[in-house]
């Protein structure tokens, strides 16, 4: 036996003789201390110190059950997220056959599940106007629509059960097509007559087209209360925010608020959004990057925020939006690799659905996603996730894995 | 009451009680320095070799109290290939960070025959994907009892510890079946699997005299659980795992209660009899009413990255084929990177084959992961170029555009601080696809003509055969 060993099996006994001699001598016995070190059990001293370890003189080994119970207290917090209303009605003044609600959340999401959800998270579905490179996996369920936004739409509507469409408009990027404002708000138009449900208008990413394109779509829709996406710092520097903030304000749309994975500035931003419409008019995207490309940046980000927003912080006191399409831009979701790890068709799906996941226990509202199986393992997990009352006592045995034999061996 | 959190505990107070004999034996300049490194839990007390000594045992002991993690550490196995689970310090990983990685392991069972127990005990073992330069593995092999039978358990498990020499778990309600399992794998330290209401004395025995870490399960009932920790600590017990239930489907909100309500117990309340390592159960999504393996290995998978989400220590998982693993231990690495620090790589030009005066020259982000992946591209297609690596904060490309960490003016800095100008003839540089719209001003900062590469670096050796040398602009 060596020294390690020894300590391994006196473990405790030793450690609890150092801590009250405060010195040892083992007759016979010697010990390099950098052998030692390496085996001391962490936490053995520690137990003691702490809450309601038992003494150290230990009775009889007890032949019953200790009883226990088991309570904890509900916490309450003193911030709570603002509500943001998608979409409008006729007599809201719009055009769609139900408006939509996100956020209200008052605690951190899906965690103690000691209240009921405020507003359950929402699923909108991708529609391009343009086409653009996209993985054979995700635009297979669409292939016949890809040409017709308005077909898209209905598409994500009728088969997929879209409760929110978000419309892409990439073909105004001076890049791709350079298409007029003009052009952008007629895909918009038949956009909104094909569909009756809220919509969420995605621009290019150029600061000063999407300007225009944004002013051009909120005059055309007025009081649709479409969710523009997205505003930014950089529309701030380009002189152009005023212009979106004040379209959306004039015409009742929502604005999104997009900053890349920096707090300060997403609070920064809001405060300039503050100057021209109503905070609870703002949604924010704090960015969402794939599984494996930062995804745990992300996560942070997303539970800093929420936990900021319910302890009071004003500035993020708004619902968060994630493009859970961009897990698409994970190589491992569309590459093709060795067998063992499927097709990108599998894959892909997967994929999507596990960043969503990870941003949905982090507590984003609003979902933009594309894909239909990674959207249906979603929603099975909101479903379950908000169910209320929950009860006491789960259904179902948890421990059948222990002994269960499996048919399909994979 | 709940014990201080890390978050609370000041360097001071730490610096109080070390040697302050400034010796600077651990590598620091200064005890202080060595203090506030402790607090961080950027280094060990066993890295203070004079604290060792039988003089400081006092104050050690009051470090190890004061620095203790609320959830206490467990080790499975032993000697290299052990593996600690547990000792978390706070809730939510942005708080601090997450300790020891969260184990994965690949369940196996004894009903299986000899060539496919080995089999799928080689697979685990040999699973492996290189990211930003590390191995993703499998950490341990899960030797479930379903025959009920020892002495089959007890072949099986001796297979399986002679097939590997990963940390085991040994799975059976029955005290006879684990006891003949941890005999067929002496000297291994397995978790046991578990005790309950039922079994509890004899699976204290067995541990007992075993010296195994083991888990003390009770589904939906944290009340039993406590019950169980309290009764098995008094028998002098303390490395216990809690299982508290993993339900599969539409039982996934009581799952992730439970697991919350034991991480916010024992951390923010102080609950030390619910301070132990959390074991979730993926594998449970191959239990419930769906027969298609493909769709239960797809759910098993979302499973694993909510367990890991939230607060899942070790995991036990089915699915073996590569693309429901992979995510799992993906997920895994990214959670328990340390959210204070972005995994980055130095700023700074890099020389790929034998670049020359006419070598294409490219930009990227120091981002680990684009830079290991561009790497990776251009090392497996034989380029020869350079790559200036432009400190943008460790953010990826597109968030770096987006947050304007990646700018024109950062470029143009990127590209001069590297020298690159001074070995190529050209003055041409290639950006990548995803900063595209930069082109323009990029230009014009660095009065370079610039090119735009593709937003995929895969997309390299096709963008270089096809645009290298360049024409005249």
């Amino acid at each position: 036996m060596n020294g390690r060993d020894l300590v391994g099996a006196l473990g405790p006994e030793l450690l609890a003789l150092l801590r009250t001699a405060g010195r040892i001598e083992l007759e016979g016995f010697s010990l390099e201390l950098d052998e030692l070190e390496l085996r001391l059990p962490r936490g053995a001293f520690a137990a003691p110190a702490v809450g309601s370890a038992p003494p150290e003189a230990l009775p009889e080994r007890p032949t019953e059950l200790l009883p226990a119970e088991f309570a904890l207290e509900r916490t309450e917090y003193p911030g709570r997220v603002r509500e943001v209303v998608l979409g409008a009605t006729r007599r809201e003044g719009g055009s769609r056959a139900r408006a939509l609600t996100i956020g209200g959340a008052e605690a951190p999401a899906f965690a103690l599940f000691d209240r009921p959800i405020v507003n359950r998270p929402v699923i909108a579905m991708d529609v391009f106007d343009t086409r653009v490179p996209m993985p054979k996996a995700l635009r297979a369920p669409f292939e016949e629509v890809r040409d017709d936004p308005a077909e898209w739409a209905r598409l994500n509507v009728s088969r997929f059960k879209a409760k929110v469409v978000t419309v892409h408009l990439l073909s105004t990027d001076p890049l791709i097509k350079n298409a007029t404002p003009r052009e952008a708000a007629s895909t918009v138009e038949s956009v909104l007559q094909a569909v009756d449900v809220p919509l969420i208008i995605g621009g290019c990413g150029d600061p000063r087209k999407d300007a225009d394109v944004f002013a051009e779509v909120a005059a055309m829709a007025a009081g649709e209360r479409l969710l523009l996406n997205s505003v930014t710092l950089e529309m701030a520097t380009a002189k152009t925010l005023e212009t979106v903030a004040r379209a959306a304000a004039d015409h009742g749309h929502n604005l999104l608020a997009f900053t890349g994975l920096e707090l300060n500035d997403a609070k920064e931003l809001n405060r300039r959004l503050y100057e021209y419409l109503p905070a609870d008019r703002i949604v924010m995207d704090l960015t969402t990057v794939a599984l494996g490309y930062g995804l745990e940046y992300s996560f942070s980000i997303h539970e800093r925020a929420r936990h900021a927003a319910i302890m009071g912080d004003a500035e993020l006191q708004h619902p968060t939006i994630s493009g859970s399409t961009n897990a698409w831009a994970a190589r491992e979701a569309w590459m093709q690799m060795p067998e063992t790890y499927g097709g990108p068709e599998l894959r892909g799906p997967l994929w999507e659905a596990e960043t969503a996941l990870a941003l949905l226990l982090a507590g984003v509202d609003i979902f933009m996603m594309s894909h239909p199986a990674a959207i249906g393992a979603m929603r099975q997990a909101i479903d379950a996730l908000c169910t209320w009352p929950l009860e006491e006592v789960a259904e179902g045995r948890a421990n059948d894995w222990v002994t269960a034999r499996f048919g399909g061996e994979t | 009451m709940a014990k201080q959190s890390i978050t609370e505990t000041s360097p001071i107070e730490v610096y109080r009680l070390l040697p302050r004999t400034n010796c600077g034996e651990c590598g620091e300049p200064n005890c202080m320095a060595f203090a506030t490194r402790l607090v961080n839990r950027e280094l060990a007390l066993e890295a203070c070799p004079p604290l060792l000594r039988p003089e400081y045992a006092g104050d050690l002991g009051e470090l190890e109290a004061l620095l203790a993690p609320p959830v206490r550490a467990v080790r499975i196995g032993e000697g290299q290939a052990a593996v600690t689970i547990g000792g978390k310090y706070v809730v939510q990983r942005h708080e601090f960070t997450y300790h020891n990685p969260t184990a994965c392991a690949i369940a196996v069972d004894d009903g299986l025959s000899r060539d496919r127990l080995e089999e799928r005990v080689w697979t685990a073992v040999g699973f492996s994907y290189n990211y930003i330069g590390r191995d993703l593995r499998i950490d341990a092999i899960a030797v479930r009892s379903v025959t009920g039978d020892p002495d089959t358990f007890s072949e099986a498990v001796a297979l399986v510890a002679g097939a590997c020499d990963l940390p085991l778990l040994l799975c059976s309600p029955d005290p006879a079946v684990l006891r003949a399992g941890v005999e067929a794998a002496p000297g291994r330290r397995p978790l046991l699997h578990a005790a309950d209401r039922a079994n509890w004395r004899e699976m204290a025995e067995l541990a007992l005299d075993s010296h195994c870490p083991l888990v003390v399960s009770a589904p939906d009932d944290l009340a039993g659980l406590r019950s169980l920790t309290a009764t098995l600590r008094a028998w002098g017990i303390n490395d216990l795992v809690l299982d508290p239930g993993t339900f599969p489907n539409a039982g996934l909100p009581h799952t992730l209660r439970n697991f919350a309500r034991c991480r916010y117990a024992a951390i923010r309340g102080g609950d030390d009899l619910l301070g132990y390592p959390l074991l979730g159960a993926p594998i449970a999504a191959f239990t419930g009413a769906e027969l298609d393996p493909v769709r239960c290995a797809f759910d098993e998978a979302l499973s694993a990255s909510t367990q890991l989400s939230r607060y899942a220590d070790l995991l036990v998982l089915h699915g073996l084929e590569g693309w429901s693993v992979l995510p799992t231990l993906l997920w895994r690495f990214n959670l328990y990177t340390d959210p204070r620090k972005p995994v980055a790589v130095e700023p700074g030009l890099r020389e790929f084959g034998a670049p020359d005066r006419t070598s294409p020259v490219l930009v990227t982000a120091n981002y680990a992961l684009t830079y290991f992946t561009v790497e990776s591209d251009i090392k497996s297609a034989n380029l020869s170029c350079y790559l200036v690596v432009a400190d943008t904060g460790g953010l990826s490309v597109e968030s770096a555009v987006a947050g304007r960490y990646f700018s024109a003016a950062g470029i143009a800095e990127a590209l001069s601080s590297s020298g690159v100008a001074d070995r190529v003839d050209h003055r041409v540089l290639i950006i990548p696809g995803l900063a595209a719209r930069l082109s323009g001003e990029a230009a014009e900062a660095t009065g370079w003509r610039v090119l735009v590469g593709p937003k995929d670096s895969s997309g390299l050796p096709a963008f270089i055969k096809e645009r290298w040398p360049p024409g005249p602009a």
